[in-house]
């Protein structure tokens, strides 16, 4: 296994002064080359900032990112202490990112041709003819048929699936180490989402690019992912292995999380078969002390839950857990 | 694309019909009337009135007056001048490049100028900067055209004499730099209030793109700061401020009614200024007409430069 990238501490505040808040709290995970990990949380969770904080996307003047992200190229970078103009040299070279919205993330008023040459030549050195051949060639690597006649159409002549095709294809153009997918399948349906899933698992074996997937959606994570880290409100409240993380959840908000999804055995029958969590994530500037989950969750015991701190804690293979319960909770299940 | 010049040409003939009917029924209703000036003549008697009455065509029904000059306007005979008998036409063509030169201009400050301050405006928001812009342009559009005129002739060309008061050329020079010479406080007092149309408008056009996902993409590449802001934000930002442009067109021409008068620069303007004075039917008709197909036509070309930009577009 080959490490690319290693998150270490990594905190997030938006504002100043007596108005920061902190969105992500000390998160830290690495990344492996040819493996996938999965950031899942609702809305909030601060999931979509923590990969906007490594691609370093987030407004200088109005967020702090601390911690350290460590890029594992030739040598060691921390991508923190770079300057922006070697930032951006590393952006869309070594790490790419797509994100949620196909329908208005290419720009309207160039080609699909434009944009992926745009990106291509903002790295390398090339000819507009060999950059052009370079585009067709990624066209057809995300599954678009008649790729060099779609070189010259506009984005609004694409449906949703295609448009997020072109976006992996943009993603992929300089093979990047580390493809960031920021909830990449949420606003298409649902074929379409299993195809583009299909498509990234492809891609991945073609390339061996390491893959940040952040979604919400369990299902998904059991298509995509190797590694799962869950988050609550800016924190690692889970991490373990896929298979780990889904069959044997020790955190009552993954459980929550999971039975939250709708299953084709319940469809249909008696109301209360869908749970749901009671309550929202809570507010970065109205924290509850101890777990941060503790007011939503059934199994909270006060003086104990509500008491900091709340370490993470290994339950064994690299199984991590944020619950001072998750032994007691354990035991009365089995 | 043919089908959509062909249908907007249809409503813009309409729209001259409109307006042609408005401005000559308000333009009889007016008071006085071109035999007035004649009637001011020593020893001018009821019956020698009557006389140019009849002469000039003016002792018919009204509806009849409007019948005959519409239909003589559309062949493109726009009368004569009742002040020197000259065509309608070549008397507004006289006065065409004072107009065009000032209009065109005042167009290229206000726009560049006016997209240069909204693009720092928007890139830096909320500095000093963007404060200054922002009350600048209040102030600029509370300011009454006439009187910024006027304190810029008292200014520029009676205290520091830095600049002619008026008119387009020196009698007896006339060179190039003689006119951009005239030219520079003229079009700059006409710009003013553009500007800061302009600039608001850019500016908060280029927020609304720089909220945009497309943008985010963009920077996402790995694009340099410079690029995203101008291939990416200006780029699509300026799509907006086409059709302003368009429609910004009347707002200038009226402006250039004011800035004429004040710095006696003999466009178009004037001209109708003028005409109104005398009671010249066929010529105050004449630039209400011209300025109407002008504006029309800027509108069209606007709409037309749209859907060239941006392929979302489709006329038809």
């Amino acid at each position: 296994m080959t490490k690319v990238l290693t998150v270490e501490d990594l905190t997030i505040s938006f504002g100043t002064g007596d108005s920061e808040l902190t969105v992500v709290h000390k998160v830290n995970f690495t990344l492996e080359a040819g493996k996938t990990l999965a950031l899942v949380g609702e809305s909030g969770s601060g999931k979509s900032v923590t990969s906007l904080g490594i691609m370093r996307l987030l407004s200088p003047s109005q967020s702090r990112v601390q911690g350290k992200i460590v890029l594992h190229s030739d040598e060691d970078i921390d991508l923190l202490s770079l300057s922006e103009s070697r930032m951006r040299r590393l952006r869309g070279d070594r790490i790419a990112m797509i994100f949620q919205e196909p329908l208005t993330s290419l720009n309207p008023v160039y080609t699909i041709g434009d944009q992926i040459i745009e990106a291509i030549r903002s790295h390398r050195r090339m000819s507009k003819r060999n950059a052009r051949q370079r585009a067709i060639e990624l066209i057809d690597q995300v599954g678009i048929p008649d790729a060099e006649h779609r070189l010259g159409t506009y984005p609004h002549e694409l449906s949703g699936g295609m448009r997020q095709r072109i976006m992996i294809a943009i993603a992929l153009a300089l093979e990047p180490d580390i493809l960031i997918a920021d909830e990449p399948t949420t606003a298409l349906d649902v074929t379409v989402q299993a195809q583009i899933l299909e498509l990234l698992n492809r891609l991945q074996e073609e390339t061996g690019m390491a893959m940040l997937f952040i979604t919400h959606d369990f299902g998904v994570v059991a298509d995509i992912a190797d590694r799962t880290i869950v988050m609550y409100a800016g924190e690692m409240v889970e991490e373990g292995s896929t298979e780990t993380v889904l069959e044997r959840p020790l955190m009552p908000y993954t459980s929550g999380l999971m039975r939250a999804v709708p299953k084709l055995e319940t469809a249909g029958l008696k109301e209360g078969d869908l749970e749901s969590i009671e309550g929202f994530v809570p507010h970065p500037d109205n924290r509850p002390t101890g777990c941060s989950f503790h007011p939503r969750c059934t199994h909270a015991l006060a003086g104990t839950c509500d008491v900091p701190p709340v370490p993470i804690e290994d339950a064994g293979d690299g199984h991590l857990v944020r619950c001072k319960r998750w032994k007691t909770l354990q035991e009365a299940a089995e | 694309m043919a089908r959509f010049i062909l249908h907007r040409l249809g409503h813009s003939l309409l729209l001259l019909f409109l307006v042609s009917l408005i401005g000559y029924t308000i333009l009889h209703l007016a008071p006085g009337g071109p035999l007035s000036q004649y009637a001011l003549s020593p020893g001018m008697t009821q019956a020698e009135l009557n006389q140019i009455a009849e002469r000039m065509g003016l002792n018919r029904p009204i509806p009849i007056q409007y019948l005959d000059w519409f239909t003589s306007f559309l062949v493109g005979d726009w009368g004569e001048s009742f002040r020197d008998g000259r065509p309608v036409l070549s008397v507004i063509s006289g006065h065409l490049f004072a107009t065009v030169l000032l209009v065109v201009s005042s167009s290229v400050i206000s726009i560049g100028l006016g997209t240069l301050v909204g693009v720092l405006g928007a890139t830096r928001r909320y500095s000093a900067w963007d404060y200054i812009a922002t009350v600048g342009a209040m102030i600029a559009l509370s300011i009454p055209t006439f009187w910024f005129g006027l304190v810029a002739i008292y200014v520029f060309s009676l205290q520091l004499d830095w600049f002619p008061s008026g008119n387009m050329y020196s009698i007896g020079d006339e060179s190039f730099l003689d006119y951009a010479h005239h030219l520079v406080m003229p079009s700059v007092v006409l710009a003013l209030v553009s500007v800061a149309i302009w600039s608001r408008y850019m500016r908060s056009a280029m927020l609304d793109v720089i909220g945009q996902d497309f943008v985010r993409t963009a920077r996402a590449k790995g694009l340099t700061g410079q690029r995203v802001l101008y291939r990416h934000v200006v780029r699509n930002a300026l799509i907006p401020m086409i059709t302003l442009a368009g429609i910004q067109l009347p707002m200038l021409l009226s402006g250039a009614l004011v800035t004429e008068t004040v710095f006696t620069w003999p466009g178009i303007g004037r001209l109708f200024l003028d005409s109104l004075g005398y009671n010249d039917y066929p010529v105050i008709m004449g630039v209400l007409m011209f300025t109407a197909i002008f504006v029309l036509l800027g509108n069209l070309i606007a709409d037309i430069l749209v859907a060239t930009v941006d392929p979302r577009v489709r006329l038809e």
